[in-house]
């Protein structure tokens, strides 16, 4: 009898003494079986039913009083939020802060993940609890997320002072805050400061100039080669100038290809980093060895925003609206400005006179701001394919 | 005993292995290769495949295939003299158990630690570097032509887990080439270059394509090395850019750019099954 004919032979032996036959074996098996799979069943249909009892959240802000909506999103028990680095335009006070106002607990997941990310994660938790209950999507993914139908309708109370270009006027999405492209150095690193794309071309920068990632995975680098192609004689249109301006700059042998973080800042690899003002802005402060200063150069000034949308399944949506409305409201734009980035209803702010002097003054000047181009989704989409065609071939090794 | 039993259990024990392998295998490589016929707007399309032949996929395939032949290849060369030299009688027995044990760790060292050391050593301001630098006035990244993110760079940090793999997989190889046959050829006169033309290099030769096959495909599917590196001319790199990350945003022609790699692994097996089979003429 070969070895495991002898094994089986001992196990139903064994069986035998503890006086359970085998088909009474197999029952209990495939009731363990059964059991173990549909123990999950209650605790989810128990959480659905919770959602059902409440009521149907509401399309407009303004159509419900402020304490029903508190109250209602109080006993949805929670916020799921993606992406979103604390040091990103300032979120981890924005966080905390709306978790000490309404006592909502903030559960935030994959703060470096990518717009991409965002939209899957909606996908495919759907009806998952920990799904992500609102999203910071750039634009294009704001856009095919709409079309997708993931997001859920929403007219915060102040969606009349977003700009109109700034948002989706069927509801989906609105910009949430922008910035533009900036070039920050280290002063300890760097003697002579570069004020101008021109400028990062010369000798001094041997070796030391980087982005915030490729343009073919980050939306900063995207946004770097249109402000390169601003600079050189380029427009909105036509971004080949920008993927030029980076040829030679590689060409020259000041170009690091390496994805500025902010650990890089700090160690001094990425001496000279082309990334969004409210990023460069926020280095300084945050480390102060590295002496980081950060200038708009004046030869090409251009911003993109983010946008917020909600999940059109989410599972705590009282609690996402609740979160638009802070993010609207002044409490929230503020804080955004205080990360150095411009809120969507900035414009607003300053005609009301509400934004502290301070925050004003950490910023660089007005006037170069008020330079400042954004893209369509058409031209964003035309520089994408011509980015995706040629950067490869020209800066890939 | 055994001719009672009308129904055997054993085979109960293979399920979860099968189930395994369905699940994490089969469905997802069914997926991609059936979503890379599919388009954006939903319906079927040859669009993604036919994309696949346009540049800047064209320089995508070639980098890819390019760094996985040379990383193999020099790979499985220097391996061999490696494994061979520290196996061979004449050397003691404790460098060969040090060099199997640190390739046991080295080839899975890969991956972002991988990526960080060699930053941490050789990149622009790595120890290495400004030590050459600094005090044997050899500036690595002087005259702007080689860096540690270049393709060359690359396939240096590549060849760290592709050589201790390789001297793994040829140690049982070389076991197996007997003392006896190196006499007997010295004996007859031949030298060290003859015994390895016409019986060393020969009864070796189906385990060493064996191994190159394995490291070939072990550096074309690596993903986050050349992620922390920065290195973008890579298809698992360009997969990644398409499928999830913050700029384009095309999943089906991301599987189809996967599926053009299940193609490329085909034709090196392909390639590989006859020259196997020459090979082991000797085996017999």
């Amino acid at each position: 009898m070969e070895d495991h004919e002898e094994q089986e032979v001992e196990f139903w032996r064994k069986l035998d003494e503890e006086g359970i036959s085998r088909s009474q074996m197999l029952k209990r098996s495939v009731a363990a079986a059964a059991g173990l799979t549909i123990l999950s069943g209650p605790g989810a249909a128990l959480a659905a039913g919770r959602m059902r009892g409440a009521a149907a959240p509401p399309l407009k802000g303004n159509s419900v009083p402020m304490s029903t909506m508190i109250a209602n999103a109080k006993k949805e028990g929670g916020l799921n939020t993606i992406a979103l680095p604390p040091d990103w335009a300032n979120y981890g006070e924005i966080i905390s802060t709306f978790e000490k106002k309404y006592g909502i607990n903030i559960s935030n997941s994959n703060p470096d993940g990518t717009s991409a990310e965002e939209n899957q994660a909606i996908q495919s938790l759907k009806g998952d609890p920990r799904a992500p209950d609102v999203v910071d999507d750039g634009p294009a993914f704001a856009i095919s997320g709409t079309a997708a139908g993931l997001f859920a309708k929403y007219f915060n109370t102040n969606f009349g002072t977003i700009p109109r270009a700034m948002k989706d006027t069927r509801g989906y999405w609105t910009g949430d805050y922008w910035g533009a492209i900036s070039i920050g150095y280290n002063a300890n690193l760097i003697s002579t400061p570069p004020k101008t794309f021109a400028d990062l071309l010369k000798s001094d920068y041997k070796g030391k100039v980087a982005m915030n990632g490729s343009p073919l995975t980050a939306g900063s680098a995207v946004a770097g080669v249109f402000a390169a192609a601003l600079a050189n004689g380029g427009s909105l249109n036509n971004v080949q100038p920008g993927i030029d301006f980076f040829a030679k700059l590689k060409s020259v042998g000041n170009w690091v290809p390496v994805d500025a973080s902010p650990q890089t800042v700090a160690s001094g690899q990425t001496p000279i980093v082309i990334d969004w003002d409210y990023l460069n802005l926020a280095y300084g402060p945050e480390f102060p060895s590295a002496k980081w200063k950060t200038v708009l150069p004046s030869d090409g000034v251009y911003g993109a925003y983010y946008c917020q949308a909600i999940n059109a399944t989410a599972p705590h949506p009282w609690s996402a609206r609740l979160w638009e409305e802070f993010l609207y409201s002044d409490q929230g734009q503020l804080l955004w400005l205080k990360g150095y980035s411009h809120p969507a209803r900035f414009t607003d702010l300053v005609r009301r006179n509400v934004v502290p002097k301070a925050l004003i003054t950490a910023l660089p000047p007005a006037s170069i701001y008020a330079k400042v181009k954004f893209a369509n989704n058409g031209q964003q989409t035309a520089a994408k394919t011509l980015i995706a065609d040629q950067w490869p071939a020209k800066m890939g090794a | 005993m055994s001719g009672r039993r009308r129904f055997s259990l054993a085979w109960l024990g293979t399920l979860p292995f099968f189930a395994y392998t369905l699940l994490f295998l089969f469905l997802p490589a069914g997926s991609v290769m059936l979503g890379a016929f599919k388009s954006v707007k939903g319906g079927w399309t040859t669009s993604n495949i036919t994309m696949l032949f346009h540049q800047p996929y064209v320089l995508y395939y070639k980098t890819s295939i390019e760094v996985s032949l040379v990383t193999a290849l020099l790979g499985a060369a220097i391996g061999l003299a490696i494994a061979y030299a520290a196996i061979r009688e004449r050397t003691p027995r404790w460098i060969r158990s040090m060099l199997t044990t640190f390739s046991g760790v080295a080839a899975n060292f890969g991956g972002i630690p991988l990526a960080f050391a060699f930053i941490a050593t050789l990149g622009t301001i790595g120890v290495v570097t400004q030590f050459l630098k600094n005090q044997l006035g050899i500036d690595l990244y002087g005259n702007g032509t080689w860096s540690l993110f270049s393709t060359s760079g690359i396939e240096i940090v590549y060849l760290y887990f592709q050589l201790p793999l390789m001297i793994l997989v040829i140690a049982p190889a070389i076991d197996g080439l007997k003392r006896e046959w190196r006499e007997a050829a010295s004996n007859l006169g031949a030298s060290s270059w003859q015994f390895w033309r016409h019986v060393g290099l020969p009864v070796l030769m189906p385990s060493i394509m064996g191994a190159v096959i394995l490291l070939f495909g072990n550096a074309f599917a690596a993903y986050a090395t050349a992620y922390s590196l920065g290195y973008q001319n890579l298809i698992p790199i360009a997969i990644g850019n398409y499928y999830s990350g913050n700029v384009l945003d095309n999943p089906h022609l991301a599987q189809a750019m996967a599926l053009g790699m299940f193609a490329v692994l085909a034709v090196m097996m392909m390639l590989y099954i006859p020259l196997q089979r020459r090979a082991q003429r000797w085996a017999k």
